[in-house]
């Protein structure tokens, strides 16, 4: 777990540094303590969760929340959810903002292993489980609460553990490192965003080569 | 620069306490000290800084570091005045120095000469209560042109032939264009309509001490770590501070207007940050505590002499409730737009600014921009097409298609006002604090759905013409959460109609102002802080020669 913490720390630094850049040296020059604040800051809000260990979950637990989340977002030629630590960021929430979800969990990790023995005799545990049936066991699962989402993010609490666990593995997959997911920024750039957190135009594909508003403006008044 | 170089006694006279330090009261805690008047800002919420501000959503979104929290201050909903409301999340406010303008999107639309007199020209409307403003356009006009140049604002002058008069351009360029913006534009020029870039609160160029947008992506929702966006923590604070007139007091929140047996104010109750309770005296109150907590002040003031809460002569304090309407549609392309990149909006177009009612069959009118405003992780949750897989194999590889290749156009439109829309206090539910909850009471006037639906199916066309293969649109619901806070003490020349005349002052009390989204006739086609600071300026202006002229001091 060590070594991809300190690159978070370092791209986190490089952002700071990167916006001062942009700013010029007289910004850095009044603001180079507070820089250096809040790259220690950001630092050691990582180091915090860098233990490897559980504090919530037990070891159990944490293998079937590990087995359900490589499902929701498998690994392929892209990291998934295993790869970007969300069983990880799933044990800090339990602590932390999402612990009064605690309780979902507890009951739904249970109702999971159960599902399985039940309808694959001899089989105990679902991180033990044949990824056929895995896949079988969560659809039935994610069969049992429609999504009814509207926009907007951590706004609908639900107390489906299919739907929590979802949401937490795509808050694990896919916020800011500084916010405890995504390590290594493995869920940006399964979807293809750009780890940096500075840029200039052009963005895309689109605004590649525009000629300017006024340019363009003349050339649609032509046609 | 949170602390300032000024700190009052709460018993010591100043000459404005203003409650809230959002965007009009930045504006006003600025223009006042800076006239030379010693100012009280309190704002319930902490006062952070850039240096406080990250990416990270979960501390945003979930934990709501910046807005207002429904554990501490509960809300209850209700559509119709004879229903019993239930607890229910229904505003969101910015709860911070600076307050929504901290984390709003930026887009900085001008009202137009319409919005100001449209209850002569196309009232009345049967079930709306939409009557004209008493100033017009042009009052406010020299207003705007002081927003735009001393809060901040980027955009190219007379590229919308709908745009209404100005006095002066844009002090700075537009930002750049996005993807969205490149494919918007084109096909609303194919389609006959006159796109233009997009007026943004946002710096393009460094200004007045503070960095041009470094595009990091992360602006709806967030405050701005380098301070590019032009809120009143970054552009109007730091000035009001430097008066060493005006204190900023964070942590405190407002609950009490107090008033001498005249019948005027003679100060503000408030808590501090552990609950104890203190009163700041002013020689004159404003309060800008955005168009939700400010009825709610008024009517938590009530007493035996304002037996309907305080200003509430004409009981059309809370009334009127104007959230904007909203609709979206969605289209994936082609090749990636990166839209994820920079600010959320690069082109907008105000062909729909003012409808024909008649030849449609309903009242309204709004503007359409091409965006896009998700982190990777919102836009998982509610940014892929309907019925697209929620987990496995699919999801992932919809997520890798979709993220860079998705934009939105958003259509903003107006709310008509309607007496029962209201904001009031909660008989049963109680805050953190044990003041009565906020209770909404709204249900969109039909006028306003029609408008959403209309507008949803041109952005729909456009989207077509723009060439995305895959286009939906999220359903127009009856709404139920507000973010525009607007028209809930309304300014008007007739105090049994309305709460405050046109210089901000209540009809009621000599020394109480009310400058914020409240304040608002009408909703305007969905931009609402870049008017609520122009009125602001405005005010400010009005209460200084108020003042000067010994009309408020006491």
């Amino acid at each position: 777990m060590a070594k991809p913490i300190d690159r978070h720390a370092a791209a986190r630094r490089e952002f700071l540094w990167r916006a001062a850049g942009a700013a010029g040296a007289a910004w850095v020059g009044t603001q180079w303590p507070a820089i250096v604040a809040a790259a220690q800051h950001a630092h050691h809000a990582v180091s915090a969760k860098a233990s490897g260990k559980f504090e919530i979950l037990t070891p159990e637990q944490a293998r079937v929340v590990e087995a359900i989340v490589s499902q929701i977002i498998p690994t392929d030629d892209m990291p998934g959810a295993k790869e970007a630590g969300v069983v990880y960021f799933i044990d800090r929430a339990l602590k932390t903002f999402a612990s009064d979800t605690l309780e979902i969990y507890q009951e739904g990790l249970k109702r999971t292993n159960e599902l399985i023995s039940a309808k694959y005799p001899g089989a105990v545990s679902f991180a033990e489980a044949t990824p056929e049936q895995q896949l079988a066991v969560l659809a039935e699962l994610a069969g049992e609460s429609p999504s009814a989402r509207q926009r907007g993010l951590g706004l609908q609490p639900s107390d489906s553990f299919f739907e929590t666990i979802q949401m937490h593995t795509v808050f694990g997959f896919l916020v800011d490192p500084s916010a405890g997911g995504n390590r290594d920024y493995a869920g940006w750039k399964a979807v293809g965003r750009d780890p940096e957190h500075t840029f200039s135009a052009p963005y895309g594909y689109y605004d590649k080569g525009y000629p300017g508003w006024e340019a363009a403006k003349a050339e649609a008044e032509r046609k | 620069m949170t602390q300032g170089k000024v700190a009052y006694k709460p018993s010591e006279e100043v000459d404005f306490v203003i409650v809230g330090s959002g965007a009009s009261g930045g504006v006003l805690a600025k223009e006042l000290s800076t006239n030379g008047f010693r100012v009280v800002v309190l704002e319930q919420g902490p006062y952070l800084t850039e240096n406080d501000f990250t990416h990270n959503e979960i501390e945003v979104f979930v934990q709501r570091q910046l807005t207002n929290h429904p554990d501490l201050q509960p809300t209850t909903f209700r559509k119709t005045p004879d229903e019993k409301a239930r607890r229910q999340s229904c505003v969101m406010y910015g709860r911070i120095v600076g307050g929504s303008s901290v984390h709003f999107t930026a887009n900085f639309w001008r009202f137009h000469e319409i919005d100001f007199i449209e209850g002569s020209k196309v009232g009345p409307i049967p079930g709306a209560s939409l009557v004209d403003w008493p100033i017009t356009y042009k009052d406010l006009e020299p207003y705007y042109t002081k927003v735009e140049w001393e809060v901040g604002v980027s955009g190219l002058a007379g590229a919308s032939p709908f745009d209404p008069p100005r006095s002066k351009p844009y002090p700075m360029p537009p930002l750049p264009v996005k993807g969205s913006g490149v494919v918007f534009e084109r096909a609303a020029w194919k389609l006959g309509y006159h796109p233009f870039p997009a007026p943004m609160a946002i710096l393009s160029r460094p200004r007045a001490g503070r960095d041009a947008c470094v595009n990091c992506g992360f602006c709806l929702g967030f405050g701005c770590e380098v301070g590019a966006k032009s809120t009143s923590l970054s552009a109007m604070i730091p000035v009001a501070q430097a008066t060493g007139r005006c204190e900023i007091r964070p942590n405190s929140y407002a609950h009490r207007i107090a008033v001498d047996r005249n019948g005027r104010a003679t100060g503000v109750e408030y808590f501090d940050a552990r609950r104890a309770t203190h009163l700041q005296r002013a020689k004159g109150v404003v309060v800008c505590a955005n168009g939700a907590e400010t009825p709610r002040l008024l009517l938590l003031s009530a007493s035996s002499q304002f037996p309907n809460g305080l200003a509430n002569s004409s009981g059309m304090v809370g009334k009127n409730l104007m959230p904007n309407g909203n609709a979206l549609a969605f289209g994936v392309f082609d090749e990636p737009l990166n839209d994820y990149k920079g600010f959320a909006v690069s082109r907008v177009m105000h062909d729909f600014y003012e409808l024909d009612h008649e030849k449609l069959g309903f009242y309204g009118g709004g503007g359409l921009d091409a965006r896009f405003d998700f982190t990777p992780a919102s836009f998982a949750m509610s940014g892929l097409p309907p019925g697209t897989p929620r987990w496995g194999k699919e999801f992932k590889k919809a997520l890798r298609q979709n993220f860079t290749r998705t934009l939105e156009i958003f259509c903003h439109g107006t709310s008509l006002p309607v007496e029962t829309n209201s904001f009031s206090l909660d008989p049963d539910v109680k805050d953190a604090w044990g003041l009565p909850a906020l209770r909404m009471t709204f249900r969109d006037h039909p006028d306003d759905l029609k408008l959403m639906s209309w507008m949803q199916e041109r952005a729909m066309e456009i989207l077509e013409a723009a060439g995305a293969k895959t286009r939906w649109q999220a359903p127009i619901r009856e709404q139920q959460f507000a973010v525009h806070l607007l028209g809930t003490c309304r300014m008007g020349n007739d105090p049994k109609t309305s709460v405050i005349n046109s210089d901000h002052r209540t009809h009621d009390v000599p020394n109480l102002f009310l400058c914020d989204g409240s304040s608002l006739v009408t909703s305007g086609r969905g931009q609402p802080t870049m008017t609520i600071q122009a009125l602001a300026f405005r005010a400010a202006d009005r209460i200084t020669a108020l003042a000067r002229g010994g009309e408020i001091g006491s």
